[in-house]
């Protein structure tokens, strides 16, 4: 297969394990190429795309943008801050308008569920999902599982161990969907009132106990605790959560088993993970962060070539 | 399908082994210069040269990477199959040396448009040269010639032409398709 099976990115749930497996392979050579002397290649020179983040982003917004200028789009960016739906404009015409001078691709952010997919019904233009609300971060996922394939081989039969916040976590969401595609085992492992009652009907075992959870797995994904979409207290404490789910030196090295550390970021150093370890050997968060441009530019590149054709004559 | 053989094995030796015998006369020393192979099909020519190459002066050590030219191609977007990426493999540094671009059909001219700005992705090389094994001559849409040809052959735009190798189709061979219906 050379060519994807969706118009859009808006979550890992509507892929193919061939279209990942195509996203994976195409990253592999973007890799190559922002590993040049001249990071850049001219393939996206006729392209406009819009960067809409209606929530707060560094790392995401960074790395699209990024990915958009080694691919040479053109790129525009917004941020809700600055704009003018604070004025009443609904989230429809605020596109609209940003397609009518011209635009190709919209990468949104947005902080509800399923913005993305509502989108894409209703303008006309390839969307690509940089999250939305607790739902899906599809780009987060395939970055997280290609740097594991860099480092074990094939995803099939690998153990995956995610931590944390998985109630509120999109990550965690878009890595289940994308581990399983690829046919490796998922298990979670977090506070009980932050693991979803129904998480094992998806086929995810939950292991409360980190230390047996560690033993298990071949690769630990250690989330943020994102205290800004908890309404409530979960938790007694942040130094409660990080004597219980925190990743220490001490538990690193007490556990007779070489798994892989990612951290999809920002880090709260001393809450999931302490500074050792995610400076440790171990821990493959700056590959993880190198990977996400290439991960992009592989996904734009390949929604890119679906852009309706006749435009460009 | 018509077709017609163009050259075979023992012809497209004899073309290979001039072919190396003027790039060793042309450079005094392989430190000089490098080949590129073109992904996909340029890559098995240059592969051959390389052996003729190693068997006609053993001594000498030639340089030979791969380029792939996918993300510099001027029909992203236009042309109805998707164009699959293959590896670029440049393991030497080609800053002040003489690049020669190797490929097995010069048709267009459009491929070595492409590969000529992928290739200055890597630095600035002191002069940059063709090496083809087939030149379609006066079918060009760019100002480009080949330095060295191995064939000339005139065809026309309904006309295939295949550079086919042992590794892969079974037999050296070069062929001319004509893919019109009674052509």
């Amino acid at each position: 297969m050379d060519s994807l099976s969706v118009d859009h990115l808006l979550g890992i749930k509507q892929l193919q394990p061939e279209d990942i497996d195509l996203i994976f392979r195409t990253a592999d050579h973007f890799k190559e190429v922002i590993n040049r002397p001249i990071r850049k290649v001219p393939s996206l020179r006729d392209i406009t795309i819009a960067n809409l983040f209606f929530e707060n982003s560094t790392r995401t917004k960074l790395s699209f943008e990024l990915a958009e200028k080694r691919l040479s789009a053109d790129v525009l960016n917004f941020s809700a801050g600055q704009s003018s739906l604070k004025k009443g404009e609904t989230l429809i015409d605020t596109v609209n308008n940003i397609l009518a001078m011209k635009v190709d691709m919209v990468v949104m952010r947005h902080p509800m569920p399923g913005a993305a997919m509502f989108l894409s019904r209703e303008v006309n233009s390839r969307i690509v999902n940089a999250g939305d609300g607790a739902h899906e971060h599809p780009t987060q996922a395939l970055l997280d599982s290609y740097s594991i394939r860099e480092v074990h081989g094939d995803l099939a039969g690998k153990k995956v161990l995610i931590v944390g916040d998985i109630t509120h976590s999109r990550v965690a969401l878009s890595n289940i969907f994308c581990l399983q595609k690829m046919g490796a085992e998922v298990k979670v492992c977090g506070p009980p009132t932050l693991i979803p009652k129904y998480i094992e009907s998806i086929g995810v075992k939950v292991e409360p106990n980190l230390r047996k959870a560690l033993e298990w797995c071949d690769v630990a994904n250690m989330l943020r605790i994102q205290l800004e979409r908890q309404r409530i207290q979960y938790f007694p404490s942040l130094r409660e959560y990080s004597l219980q789910y925190g990743l220490t030196k001490q538990l690193l090295d007490s556990i007779d088993n070489e798994f892989t550390i990612l951290h999809p970021g920002p880090i709260n150093r001393g809450v999931e993970i302490t500074t050792e370890v995610a400076d440790s050997e171990r821990s493959i968060i700056l590959d993880q962060v190198e990977n996400g441009v290439a991960i992009r530019m592989a996904v734009i590149y390949l929604l890119a070539d679906k852009i309706d054709k006749r435009n460009s004559s | 399908m018509k077709s017609r053989t163009l050259l075979d094995k023992e012809q497209i030796k004899l073309i290979l082994d001039r072919l190396c015998f003027q790039i060793i006369e042309e450079f005094d020393s392989p430190d000089e210069l490098c080949f590129l192979g073109l992904q996909p099909r340029g890559v098995l020519l240059s592969g051959r040269l390389q052996e003729r190459l190693k068997a006609l002066s053993p001594e000498e050590e030639y340089r030979f990477g791969e380029l792939d030219i996918t993300f510099h191609r001027d029909d992203f977007r236009r042309r109805e199959k998707p164009l699959t990426p293959q590896s670029t493999r440049i393991p030497f540094n080609i800053e002040n040396k003489t690049v020669i671009l190797v490929d097995d059909v010069l048709y267009t001219g459009r491929t070595i448009r492409a590969g000529m700005d992928a290739l200055m992705d890597f630095g600035r090389p002191k002069s940059v040269q063709l090496l083809v094994l087939v030149d379609r001559r006066f079918k060009r849409q760019l100002p480009i010639e080949a330095n060295y040809a191995g064939k000339r052959i005139d065809s026309i735009d309904a006309e295939k032409v295949r550079v086919e190798w042992l590794e892969q189709e079974g037999e050296d061979k070069v062929v001319l398709y004509n893919t019109e219906e009674n052509g």
